[in-house]
């Protein structure tokens, strides 16, 4: 991977959050930094004990490896390592790998000049995934209320929570995320489409501009965001999906026991209707 | 940028309408603390979260009356006591004395009100303690064989616990939790003149879903239909389950669930909603249940479809029915496991 003739221009010092010039450099094509480090410690000794978990943990099935939250019994104390020990250790170096990796990318914007969307973008991702593991069962009490670790057990888990709640389909933030996920699908079908068709002319022709994708929406529903806004429009879509995941699990124990479905008779329950029955 | 009159008024409208939605779904959100039970293995999410809040306020509707102090036998049995007790069809092997404190016992917790009709005199006509003419008293015989079924012959659910009278009545002539064959809100015609039995607000049963609201009438009321819609086989053979059976199914577990104030993973691991290695031994107590539900509802509140006056029975003229709810009533343990037919032994005599 050799260096592009025009990539040394934007390989500036500072720019850094803390540590000054140290691990300032690149290796490569990467940047290095000090979040770089802090990100490989992490996550090296993450994926080493994940392993590890595996290796005790009788199968190598790459399905079925299962590395499991302590009971509930244990609250918010630490587990032994074998009774879920590993799972809290391995929950606090994922999310020092994550936070990690977003603050190296700040550092990336800062040299490079530009706005901080991108981490500020993965940080829904890691808000997500905090809220799961960290935020809900410090709520509920017990490390144990978080997902386990493994291909087919985190999916058993998934079940298994969601079904406490009856039917998570009435779920309302989960009603909104999932709309959100499938407008944003929607949203980047149509916006890679639509690029695509503008740099895909018939044979001979030139490739068409922004404002033959303009015309086409303007034609074809009577509106074109613009090639800025379907950016923005994305972004909104997809940073709303994580967001109202985020939220969908964290009120289904914290803030909600029963039904989902029970959870919609406010409406029922309004003043304002009469008794179909009479 | 300058708003128009008619702009600010809308906004102004709409914002107060928002408002005005958004108090009422705000003021129902419960809060942490919050009590948990891991039901399975460690991070299978097979546990119960439950609000202490709410918990307080079940159990204040749960509260068992003290059994009347036990009393020593007058020596007689009822049915040798042809001067005072009469027309003593299913109880007549008790002695008077354990008669009288039955009798004084399924008062209290049946009709306790005052009043001409409460009391002795719900059952009885006090001028003549021997006669049927009160449609009630011939209900209770049946009910007290019930009883005597559901003690003797069914302790694979009710265990060495029992029921008595109070487990449904609760006090009340007639249970809180009963139900009738629901017909559904009337449909107009055309195209819409059947909604496929499901779609309803606020129904109660399938737990305020808009599953099918009636999973009672097909799964419940007599013996014999499969609840089971998972297949049994690989790939899916011949004409089994469908949409609407699989929905009558969840339905009926919703309903289940909501009874006994747990959710699905109290019985299943739902990865495999069907397998019974993987499932909770709760979940053999509730197959047990169903049977026993289904039998009570055909062979005794069946068997009472010409004695109930039309106005105790349902919009389609069937006789109450019982379902979870009507003993456990939001508890896994109808009041909380305590057991009062052991101070009333006689209530779980099998029937000759």
């Amino acid at each position: 991977m050799a260096m592009l003739s025009f990539e040394k221009k934007y390989r500036v010092r500072g720019g850094t959050l803390i540590g000054g010039d140290l691990f300032d450099f690149w290796v490569g094509p990467f940047y290095v930094g000090f979040f770089g480090v802090l990100t490989a410690f992490f996550a090296s000794i993450g994926t080493a004990l994940i392993v590890y978990g595996a290796a005790i943990g009788g199968t190598w099935n790459l399905w079925q490896i299962n590395i499991a939250p302590p009971d509930l019994s244990y609250g918010l104390a630490l587990a032994p390592l074998k009774q879920g020990g590993l799972w809290q250790i391995i929950t606090i170096c994922a999310t020092g790998a994550f936070v990690s990796w977003a603050l190296r990318e700040v550092e990336i914007c800062r040299k490079l000049g530009i706005g901080l969307h991108v981490p500020v973008a993965f940080g829904f991702a890691i808000f997500a995934y905090v809220t799961l593991e960290i935020i809900r069962p410090f709520l509920l009490g017990a490390w144990g209320h978080g997902f386990p670790y493994g291909i087919i057990s985190h999916l058993d888990w998934v079940s298994n929570v969601g079904y406490q709640y009856l039917h998570f389909h009435y779920n309302p933030a989960h009603m909104l995320a999932i709309t959100l996920f499938f407008t944003c699908a929607l949203a980047l079908a149509m916006h890679g489409g639509l690029v695509l068709s503008a740099t895909n002319p018939p044979k001979g022709e030139a490739v068409k501009t922004a404002e033959h994708e303009n015309s086409f929406f303007r034609d074809h529903i009577g509106y074109s965001i613009g090639t800025l806004g379907i950016h923005r429009l994305g972004l909104f879509l997809a940073l709303g999906a994580v967001f109202f995941s985020a939220v969908c699990i964290v009120i289904s124990g914290p803030f909600w026991t029963r039904g989902w479905p029970e959870w919609w008779n406010w409406w029922l329950d309004l003043p304002i209707w009469s008794d179909p029955r009479g | 940028m300058k708003l128009s009159a008619t702009t600010l008024t809308a906004s102004l409208l709409v914002t107060v309408i928002a408002v005005l939605l958004i108090i009422p779904m705000m003021l129902q959100w419960e809060r942490p603390p919050m009590d948990s039970t891991q039901w399975g293995s460690r991070g299978l999410g097979m546990e119960h979260i439950v609000n202490p809040r709410l918990a307080e306020k079940l159990k204040e509707k749960n509260v068992l009356p003290t059994p009347d102090d036990p009393v020593p036998n007058d020596g007689k049995l009822v049915k040798d006591d042809h001067e005072n007790y009469k027309n003593v069809q299913v109880l007549g092997d008790l002695d008077t004395a354990q008669f009288n404190r039955l009798m004084g016992a399924i008062t209290l917790w049946v009709a306790p009100q005052d009043g001409d009709n409460a009391g002795c005199a719900y059952c009885h006509n006090t001028d003549n303690m021997a006669s049927d003419e009160k449609y009630t008293k011939v209900v209770a015989r049946r009910m007290l064989q019930m009883t005597r079924t559901i003690n003797s012959t069914y302790k694979t659910h009710v265990a060495e616990t029992g029921v008595t009278c109070y487990t449904c009545h609760r006090g009340m002539p007639v249970p809180a939790n009963i139900w009738f064959t629901n017909p559904g809100p009337k449909q107009a015609g055309g195209f819409a003149a059947s909604r496929q039995g499901q779609n309803v607000a606020h129904e109660p049963i399938p737990a305020f879903a808009a599953l099918p609201y009636d999973p009672l009438t097909p799964l419940l009321s007599k013996p014999g239909e499969n609840i089971r819609i998972v297949a049994t086989t690989a790939l899916p053979e011949g004409t089994g389950g469908d949409v609407r059976k699989t929905e009558t199914t969840y339905a009926l577990m919703m309903h289940m669930s909501t009874a006994l104030g747990v959710n699905c993973t109290f019985c299943h691991n739902t990865r495999a909603f069907s397998n019974w290695q993987q499932s909770r031994p709760q979940r053999v107590t509730a197959w047990h249940g169903i049977q026993m539900v289904r039998d009570l509802n055909a062979n005794y509140l069946g068997s009472l479809a010409n004695v109930f006056p039309p106005n105790r029975k349902g919009p389609d003229g069937d006789v109450a029915k019982l379902d979870c709810a009507t003993c456990h009533q939001g508890v896994n343990k109808p009041l909380y496991g305590f057991s009062m037919a052991k101070s009333y032994p006689e209530l779980s005599v099998p029937n000759p």
